[in-house]
């Protein structure tokens, strides 16, 4: 049974499909991923699972343990445990790292905020009280909104491109968190077209040109993303034109 | 009728402050209107008060060289609603001195007040001044807040400012500094203001980086809901070689609320630079969306955002 299921979703920017009648089942407490070329419409889906203003007006449905919540805003999905790690995570001028994870954290108390940080490679001493703002690197803002999510303890959490400015040594700490969110429960979805973030899922999803077009085993999806993706030269070509044959 | 320590006790009940006033190392000065009702100098701090009708003159004097290592608690307040105080302020911090002044400015019961601030700053070569200056307001918005200082900061010495205005209503609040800095001096102005209702808040910094190698940064950080009004002026100029500066005004507006940002930059000297940055608008949509996705109202993501952009 899917905790989040998609039906026939079509998006359109400027008349164009991004999403198109996609069709997709996400497994309670499993590890997907969604893998595929840039332009493929990934960041569209998570974004429009999420709930984020400008992804609100599709056509089809989402349904979140078997009820649609296609008309509920972003803070409204949050609240029954839908969450999103941007690909680029926002700064914030001023706000604590401690009040920034209180913020979403279901245990609040700092001796929690203290151990979420360390478990995604942050020194408590030396990040606590520093601001989510530019003083952080992309890498430590990344780890503190992972740090976020899994304070959070969401029952779904999308991860857009969540190896994105990290460091190869840190890539093992964002692996944990995604390890932890398992363990918590949660489903966890990644975003991605790398084949490190693939091979941490247990199912995976192949897009292209706004659908689903293969799902199953990571090692299957990996050898045709590896083979058949990589090299093809369809991508970033707009989807309309492909759509439309006309590539 | 409240003894002194009673009155000193409830003016700063207000600021969430515990400033340890019996500490001997500690120096203090607490006027609640025209009267002094607690004050205390370290040595090599002079601090002479006259009582005006409607205020106090101050003149403060730190001896060269002197060093004070603890933070010099300042408190001007008023407990009626209604009434004026004027503060007539002259500093004089001697050569290679140090010193660190925080000041509260409590109108917790304020409908009809007056609070006007007019000081003269003097910081010799190589001395130090920091003033920190929070304001604690009724939430009744009927003050009205007039801070004016002409500062010189001399040969490779240091002036920062903060001004505080988050806990209560504005009223209406007119600031006017103006700093003039000589070789490899530096000055540094913050104000960090939330505005209400129908609260006005105007801004004018001016500084001159006159001295070769004098650096100089003019930030305001203003929030404005409801229907409240703010017009920030911020002129830095350069005439010094080497001379750098920056101007950074940030305001983030909700509702009906109305704001103006002029930075001016002006450089005489083709060795000098000067940067400025404004930005003017509602709260970053990803910000918002970003706390929202974490179950936060929009409401309360927006009054986190604002409280960060505000926080020291």
């Amino acid at each position: 049974m899917g905790i989040l299921t998609v039906k026939d979703l079509t998006l359109k920017f400027n008349g164009k499909s991004i999403l198109n009648r996609l069709n997709v089942d996400f497994w309670d407490g499993h590890v997907h991923a969604v893998i595929g070329p840039n332009g493929a419409g990934k960041s569209t889906l998570a974004s429009t699972l999420v709930g984020l203003s400008g992804y609100r007006d599709f056509e089809g449905d989402i349904e979140f343990e078997g009820k649609s919540i296609r008309d509920l805003g972003v803070d409204e999905r949050a609240k029954r445990g839908i969450t999103l790690g941007w690909q680029e995570p926002a700064r914030f001028e001023g706000l604590p790292i401690l009040d920034f994870l209180r913020a979403s954290a279901k245990n609040k108390s700092r001796e929690h905020i203290e151990a979420l940080l360390n478990k995604v490679g942050l020194d408590p001493v030396n990040y606590l009280y520093r601001a989510v703002d530019k003083t952080l690197s992309g890498g430590e803002r990344k780890k503190v909104e992972l740090a976020s999510i899994v304070a959070m303890e969401p029952k779904v959490a999308l991860l857009d491109e969540p190896d994105s400015g990290i460091d190869i040594e840190s890539i093992y700490r964002i692996f944990d968190a995604v390890k932890v969110l398992k363990s918590l429960g949660t489903t966890v979805i990644l975003i991605t077209h790398s084949l490190a973030v693939l091979d941490q899922a247990e199912h995976a999803f192949l897009m292209c040109h706004g659908q689903v077009v293969d799902k199953g085993e990571v090692k299957k999806i990996r050898r045709y993303f590896e083979d058949k993706c990589i090299p093809c030269d369809h991508k970033n070509i707009p989807v309309q034109q492909i759509i439309g044959g006309q590539a | 009728m409240k003894t002194q320590p009673e009155l000193i006790s409830s003016l700063y009940d207000y600021t969430d402050t515990d400033p340890n006033l019996k500490d001997p190392e500690t120096a203090h000065l607490v006027i609640n209107g025209n009267t002094v009702i607690g004050m205390h100098a370290v040595t090599g701090l002079n601090i002479k008060v006259k009582e005006l009708d409607d205020g106090v003159e101050l003149l403060v004097t730190l001896d060269d060289g002197t060093i004070v290592k603890k933070p010099v608690h300042l408190c001007f307040g008023m407990l009626p609603e209604t009434g004026i105080q004027r503060i007539i302020m002259n500093v004089n911090i001697g050569t290679n001195a140090q010193i660190s002044l925080l000041a509260h400015c409590v109108f917790p019961n304020a409908v009809d007040v007056q609070h006007l601030m007019d000081a003269t700053i003097h910081i010799a070569d190589g001395a130090r001044y920091s003033y920190f200056e929070k304001h604690v307001h009724s939430s009744k918005g009927g003050l009205k807040v007039y801070p004016k200082a002409v500062v010189h900061v001399g040969k490779n010495a240091h002036f920062k400012t903060e001004f505080e205005l988050i806990k209560g209503r504005v009223g209406l609040i007119d600031i006017e500094y103006e700093t003039s800095c000589d070789d490899g001096g530096v000055v540094d102005m913050m104000a960090r203001i939330s505005g209400r209702a129908d609260d006005i808040i105007k801004i004018k910094e001016i500084g001159h980086l006159n001295g070769e190698r004098s650096k100089g940064a003019l930030t305001s950080k203003i929030a404005v809901r409801d229907n409240a009004r703010a017009e920030v002026y911020n002129k830095l100029t350069a005439s010094g070689a080497y001379a750098r500066g920056h101007v950074d005004c940030k305001e983030i507006l909700q509702d009906n609320g109305v704001a103006t940002a002029i930075p001016i930059v002006e450089v005489h000297h083709p060795k000098a630079h000067i940067t400025h940055e404004a930005a003017i608008g509602s709260v970053d949509n990803k910000q918002l969306e970003t706390l929202m996705s974490r179950g936060l109202s929009e409401d309360d993501a927006v009054e986190m955002i604002i409280n960060g952009l505000l926080a020291r």
